[in-house]
C-alpha cells in the first residue's frame, strides 16, 4: 500500500518534482553545518546589511567581488573594481559541530580567506550571513512540522479513534472538547499558552519543544474529529466485529484493523497540515515569542527584517526567509493534493 | 462557551509568572496600603478560581476591569480599538467577496481555459503565501514606491481634516490592510465558488431551465449562481475565525490600531484584563459572525427557511 502510493505519486512530473525538491531542502537543512559558510552567530559589525556578493570566473577559478562601505549610516556598499578573493572549497574547519547532532564535521564546503567574507545572500543588522542563517533556520523551520504532526496524529488517533470506537458519554465528552478548542481564535490561545508556559522553559532548545507542543495542543482537534468519523463508518464493518467476535481487545482493534484501513488518509492530511506548523512557528517567532535569538529561523529572521531601514533602503535579501517559508508551504500543498488525487480521484480539482 | 473560553484564558494567564500589579509594585510612590487594597478588590492572594469568580461579577456588571499599562478602563480601551478591527474584517470580507464571486464563476463558465488555470495557480500560490509575510511586502512596496502609507489608520493631520478629508486619508490608510487580509481569503473563496458552480452547472433544475428556452445568462445568474452561492455563506462564519487570527499578525506588521495589536501588547505587559477582554470581545465577534452567517443562510435558500 505505501510502496504502491509513492510510486504512484512519483509516476506525475509535479509530485516528483516537489518530492524531489522537499528532499533537497531537507538535506540541505540536515548538513546546514558543512554547507554554511558561517555558524549561526558569526556576526561582523563592520559588515552590516552588505548586499550579496557578486561572483566572478577568474583565472580558472570562482571568486567573490570585495565591497567597501561607501557610507556607514546607510549601509551603502560599492564594489571595488578588479579586488576579488578565491572561493575555495572543502575548507577544514576548527569549530565542532556536528551533522544531525552526532556526525562531527570538520569541513566547510566552501568559504573565503579571513579578512573578506562570502555573503551569497547579503547580511543582517549585525553582519552575520543571511545565507547560512536560513540553512541553520531550516533545521528548526522545518523539522517542526514532522515533529508536531507526529504529535498531533498520536492524540488524534488516540482521542478520536476512541470515541469512534466507544461512542457513548465518551465520544460526547471528547468531541465537545474538540469543538471548544476549535472555537478559539487560534493566534490568541497560542499566545495565552505561550505566556503559560514561558516561566518553565527557558533555554532555546526547551522553547524548540515547547513551540511544537503549543503547535500540536492546538492542531489535534481537527484530526481527532475526522478520526473519529472515518472510525464510526468503519466500526461496523464486518471485519471489525468479526475481530470482536474473535475476542481482541479494543486497542488491538484500533491499531491493527482501523488504522491501517485510515492510512492513506493520514498521509495525507498529514501532508496538507505540515504547511500549518511551519506557518505556525514562524508566525511565534515573528512576533517575537518563539524560537529566540541568537538561534535562526525563518519566522525569527523576517521579524527582524521588519525594520523601516529596511524598507527604507531597499534591503531585499533581508526577505529572502519569506520566500524560503512560502517555497516550503506550496511544496508541500503540491505534494498532498497529488497523494489526494491518488488515494481519493472524487476530490481532483482539475480534471 | 464564552465562559469556558474566558475561564480557560484566566487559568492559563495566571499560569505566567507576576501579575499586572508587578509594575505597580516596583514603583515607589505608591504606597503599600494603596496596594494592598487593590490585591484585596482583585482577590490576588487568593487562589485562581477565586479571582476568576470576582472577575465574572464585574464583567456582569459590564464592567471589564482596568488597564494598568494604558491607565484607562479596559471597556474604554475595547471601544476604541474593536471599530477599527471590525471595518478592517469588514473591508476584507468585502473586498474578498467581490472579487472571489466573479472570478470563481467566470472560471467555472469557462473550465479549461487559460484565465481559469492561470487564476487557479494563482489561487494556490496565494493560499500559501503567509499573511505575515505578505504585510511585510507590502509595508515594503509602500515604503519604496511612497503611494500608500506605510502603517496605522489615520495620518499626523487627521484631527485637522475635513470630514470627507477624515474619510479618504481613513480609507486610503484602509487599502494595504485590507488586501493584505483578503487575498487569502480570495483564493479560498474562488476555488469554493468554482466547484460549487461547476456542480450546479450539472444539476438537473438547469437543464430543465434550458429546455424551456432560457436564456443562457439567465440560466447562469437567476439560478446556478443562487444556488452555488448557499455554501460559500456557511463559510463566511468560518472565515471570521481566520481574519481575527490574521489581524493579530497584520495589525502588529502594519502598526494598525486593532484589537490583535491590543492583545499582543497587552500580553507582553501582562495586563491581564486587557488580554482578558480583548478575547472574550474576539470570540463574540466570532459567534456573532456565525450567527449572522446563519441567518444569511436562512434568507438566501428557501430550503433551509422551511425545515422545521
Amino acid at each position: 500500500m505505501k510502496n504502491n502510493l509513492f510510486r504512484q505519486l512519483v509516476a506525475t512530473p509535479a509530485g516528483a518534482g516537489a518530492f524531489l525538491l522537499l528532499a533537497a531542502l531537507y538535506f540541505a537543512a540536515a548538513l546546514a553545518p558543512f554547507l554554511a559558510p558561517y555558524s549561526v552567530s558569526e556576526q561582523d559589525l563592520t559588515r552590516t546589511y552588505h548586499p550579496p556578493c557578486r561572483l566572478l570566473w577568474k583565472d580558472g577559478r570562482v571568486h567573490v567581488q570585495l565591497y567597501w562601505n561607501k557610507d556607514r549610516t546607510a549601509s551603502a556598499y560599492e564594489p571595488v573594481a578588479g579586488q576579488t578573493a578565491p572561493v575555495a572549497f572543502f575548507v577544514p574547519t576548527q569549530k565542532n559541530e556536528k551533522i544531525l547532532g552526532f556526525i562531527p564535521c570538520a569541513w566547510r564546503f566552501f568559504s573565503v580567506e579571513h579578512p573578506a567574507r562570502i555573503y551569497l545572500l547579503g547580511s543582517d543588522s549585525t553582519g552575520r550571513d543571511v545565507f547560512s542563517r536560513l540553512l541553520y533556520g531550516a533545521q528548526i523551520s522545518l523539522s517542526i512540522g514532522l515533529i508536531g504532526i507526529c504529535i498531533t496524529f498520536f492524540l488524534g488517533i488516540c482521542v478520536g479513534g476512541l470515541a469512534g470506537y466507544f461512542g457513548g458519554i465518551f465520544d460526547h465528552a471528547a468531541m465537545r472538547l474538540t469543538e471548544w478548542l476549535m472555537a478559539i481564535p487560534g493566534l490568541y490561545l497560542l499566545l495565552s499558552l505561550r505566556s503559560a508556559l514561558s516561566s518553565k522553559f527557558s533555554d532555546s532548545g526547551q522553547i524548540y519543544i515547547m513551540i511544537v507542543l503549543i503547535l500540536s495542543l492546538l492542531g489535534w482537534a481537527g484530526t481527532a474529529r475526522v478520526i473519529r468519523g472515518l472510525t464510526l463508518s468503519l466500526r461496523n464493518r464486518t471485519f471489525v466485529q468479526a475481530s470482536e467476535a474473535l475476542g481482541q481487545t479494543p486497542w488491538r482493534i484500533l491499531w491493527l484493523h482501523l488504522l491501517p484501513n485510515l492510512f492513506s488518509y493520514l498521509v495525507v492530511s498529514a501532508t496538507l497540515s505540515i504547511p500549518g506548523y511551519i506557518l505556525g512557528e514562524a508566525a511565534l517567532s515573528f512576533l517575537g515569542i518563539g524560537i529566540q535569538e541568537p538561534s535562526s529561523s525563518w519566522g525569527l529572521m523576517l521579524s527582524q527584517a521588519q525594520e523601516m531601514k529596511v524598507f527604507m533602503l531597499n534591503f531585499w535579501w533581508l526577505l529572502t526567509p519569506g520566500a524560503a517559508i512560502v517555497t516550503t508551504v506550496i511544496l508541500f500543498n503540491i505534494l498532498g493534493d497529488r497523494l489526494r488525487d491518488i488515494v481519493d480521484p472524487k476530490f481532483r480539482m482539475t480534471p | 462557551m464564552l465562559l469556558g473560553i474566558s475561564l480557560l484564558v484566566f487559568f492559563l494567564m495566571n499560569l505566567a509568572p507576576g501579575d499586572f500589579l508587578t509594575p505597580i509594585k516596583a514603583q515607589r510612590d505608591i504606597s503599600p496600603e494603596y496596594i494592598a487594597s487593590l490585591e484585596k478588590e482583585f482577590g490576588l492572594n487568593e487562589p485562581w478560581y477565586w479571582q476568576y469568580a470576582l472577575w465574572l461579577k464585574h464583567v456582569a456588571a459590564c464592567d471589564f476591569g482596568y488597564s494598568w499599562s494604558y491607565k484607562i478602563p479596559v471597556t474604554e480601551l475595547l471601544a476604541q480599538r474593536a471599530p477599527a478591527t471590525l471595518l478592517l474584517s469588514l473591508c476584507s470580507l468585502v473586498f474578498s467577496w467581490l472579487i472571489a464571486i466573479p472570478l470563481g464563476v467566470v472560471a467555472a463558465i469557462y473550465k479549461g481555459s487559460i484565465f481559469d488555470r492561470a487564476t487557479s495557480w494563482l489561487a494556490y500560490f496565494s493560499l500559501s503565501l503567509p499573511e505575515f509575510f505578505l504585510a511585510l511586502l507590502a509595508v515594503y512596496f509602500a515604503a519604496q514606491t511612497g503611494w500608500f502609507p506605510t502603517g496605522g489608520l489615520t495620518s499626523f493631520d487627521f484631527e485637522f481634516l475635513s470630514l470627507a478629508g477624515q474619510l479618504k486619508d481613513m480609507a486610503w490608510h484602509l487599502v494595504l490592510p485590507t488586501v493584505v487580509m483578503g487575498v487569502g481569503n480570495v483564493a479560498a473563496l474562488m476555488r469554493v465558488m468554482r466547484a460549487n458552480f461547476l456542480d450546479s452547472i450539472r444539476a438537473e433544475f438547469v437543464t430543465a431551465a434550458r429546455s424551456k428556452g432560457l436564456s443562457e445568462n439567465q440560466i447562469m445568474f437567476r439560478h446556478v449562481l443562487r444556488n452555488a452561492i448557499n455554501p460559500l455563506i456557511t463559510t463566511l462564519g468560518f472565515s471570521f475565525s481566520s481574519l481575527l487570527s490574521g489581524a493579530l499578525l497584520v495589525e502588529n506588521v502594519m502598526n494598525y490600531p486593532g484589537l490583535g495589536q491590543l492583545t499582543y501588547q497587552a500580553f507582553l505587559r501582562e495586563d491581564a484584563f486587557v488580554v482578558l477582554g480583548a478575547v472574550v470581545l474576539g470570540s463574540l465577534m466570532l459567534v456573532a459572525g456565525n450567527l449572522l452567517a446563519d441567518l444569511l443562510l436562512a434568507w438566501s435558500d428557501p430550503r433551509i427557511r422551511h425545515e422545521k
